[in-house]
Formats: C-alpha cells, structure tokens, sequence
C-alpha cells in the first residue's frame, strides 16, 4: 500500500514574527503579505498563514 | 587590463566553491575576480558572472532565499537584464530560482539524504549560450553534492520550458527525484542558467572528467563576447 506522509513542523518552530510599523490592519497585512509573496515563503512549493495582533 | 575575460565571481558568507569555481574559470582562460555580496556593482568590464555552490547565509529559510536579495543580486539581475552571461552553480543555482531569475525552485532530495557522486547528464540543447561546446545527445559526467537539489516546477511550467528549449541537461538517471530528471534550465533569453552539478569540479581527467570544463570554456567565449558588444 502506497501512503502518503505529510510532516509539517509544530505551531511555533518555523513560524516567523513580524513587526511592521503600520497601524492600519489592512495595510498592515498587504505588507506582510508582500513580504511573504517576495521571500518568506515561495509559492510555487510553500502557502503561508497570516495572523495579525500576535500570537 | 588582461585580455582575458573578466568574469565575476560573487561570493555569499557560506559559499565554500568560489575558489574551485575561480580556479576553473582561470584554467579555461577567464580572468576571474570575486565580488563580496554587499557590493552593490560589479566591477567595469564584467563578461560574465558565476555564483558558485555552498551553503549561503546558511541556507536560512529556503536554500538560496536570503541570498536572492543581497545587495549585489540587484546589480547581477541588472547585468542579466542586458543580456550578460550568468551562470549559477548548485547553490547558485538555488539563488537564482529563489531571485526569479530561473523558473522552478530546488527541493530537498527525494531520498531525503545528501547525495555526492559523479552524475551522467545528457545535453539536451546544444544552441545554448553555455553548451556550444557540447553536442545535442552528448553525455557529460560532472560530480554533484547536494541536499536539495530536485529541481521542481508546476506541470504547465515545465511542459513550457521542454516546449521552448529552456531545459538544457538532464541526468540519465534519477539522482535527487528532479522533475523530469532536470538538471539544468536556461531563462527564456538563454542568457542565465543554473546547475546542480559542478562544472568547476569536473576541468581535469586526472579528477576523472574535464567535462565540466565544456561549460566553463562556453562561458568564457560569452563573457568575451559581452564585453566586445558592450564595448
């Protein structure tokens, strides 16, 4: 039987903590998502979630 | 000023191939010179430009990322932009898919360990800037020593790339899972083309291929050609 292993790491050990000097949340994750689009993540393999106000 | 061609050498903090890849370059008739990462130029008369293989900025993040947006990519992305020759190598490789500058991305290896051995690769296109040395069919064995070096794209990318051409080596067997076995692709322009295998580990039989040395030799006529038509 073929399966199929998905290993994701924990909540908290890869996840990265941004600070952007933005008070409008709107603006704020268009920013982060940029960031996002442009370095931490890479969409052609990885998908990224965005939590604003911490954990 | 030498006659030969000035090819620029880019050095990341992790690099560990700039040297070999300096002494290669030199051995096939480049005069190669190395430029740190936070330099924001290259030097004037740059023919070509190689970013070598290693482990840059630790490979944080992704393979490759950090790298992708250090201080001297501009100044390489700018150099591609008009046609310069730019070659990257295993990590360089990494960094010029992480910086757009090639399509796909490199993933960890299919069997999850670190592979190191002499890989048969087959020449796929022969017109490309950095293979006319080389003949369509030909077979080359040039080492390779990586971790994440499967070359992956999504389906309709990659059938586009086989399409125009941009898929320039492939290994003769599967060595890392690569997508369609790939282990070279050019840029639409076939100015910019990266690779798993090291060429500069491969320019004398006495190390058991001077294959690698087809390569570098391509660039080196490239970069000669650059500097006379941006002369």
């Amino acid at each position: 039987m073929k399966a199929t292993v998905l290993v994701r790491p924990k909540e908290g050990i890869r996840d990265v903590d941004l600070e952007v000097d933005i008070a409008d949340a709107n603006a704020a994750r268009a920013e982060i998502e940029r960031m996002c689009g442009e370095l931490l993540a890479n969409p052609l393999i990885e998908s990224f979630e965005i939590r604003l106000g911490g954990a | 000023m030498s006659d030969r061609p000035l090819v620029a050498v880019v050095v990341f903090p992790g690099s560990n191939d700039d040297r070999d890849a300096a002494w290669a370059l030199g051995s096939v008739g480049a005069e190669p010179t190395f430029v740190w990462h936070e330099e924001t130029s290259l030097p004037g008369g740059t023919g070509a430009v190689v970013l070598p293989g290693g482990f840059s900025y630790g490979d944080y993040l992704r393979t490759g990322a950090i790298a992708s947006v250090a201080p001297v990519m501009s100044a390489v992305r700018e150099f591609a932009s008009v046609g310069g020759p730019v070659l990257g190598i295993c990590n360089g490789f990494q960094v010029l898919c992480e910086a757009r500058l090639l399509p796909g991305v490199l993933r960890p290896n299919r069997q999850l360990e670190f592979v190191c051995a002499d890989a048969s690769l087959l020449v796929e296109v022969a017109d490309s800037l950095f293979l006319r040395r080389c003949t369509i069919g030909q077979e080359l064995v040039i080492p390779v020593k990586h971790g994440e070096g499967a070359w992956y794209a999504d389906e309709g990318t990659f059938v586009q790339l086989a399409a125009r051409g941009q898929i320039v080596l492939r290994y003769t067997a599967d060595v890392n899972g690569a997508m369609g076995n790939v282990a070279g692709v050019v840029n639409e322009a076939g100015n910019v083309m990266g690779l798993m295998p090291h060429p500069e580990h491969a320019v004398d039989p006495l190390l058991g291929s001077a294959d690698g040395g087809l390569l570098l030799a391509a660039l080196v006529d490239a970069a000669a050609a650059h500097r006379l038509g941006a002369a």
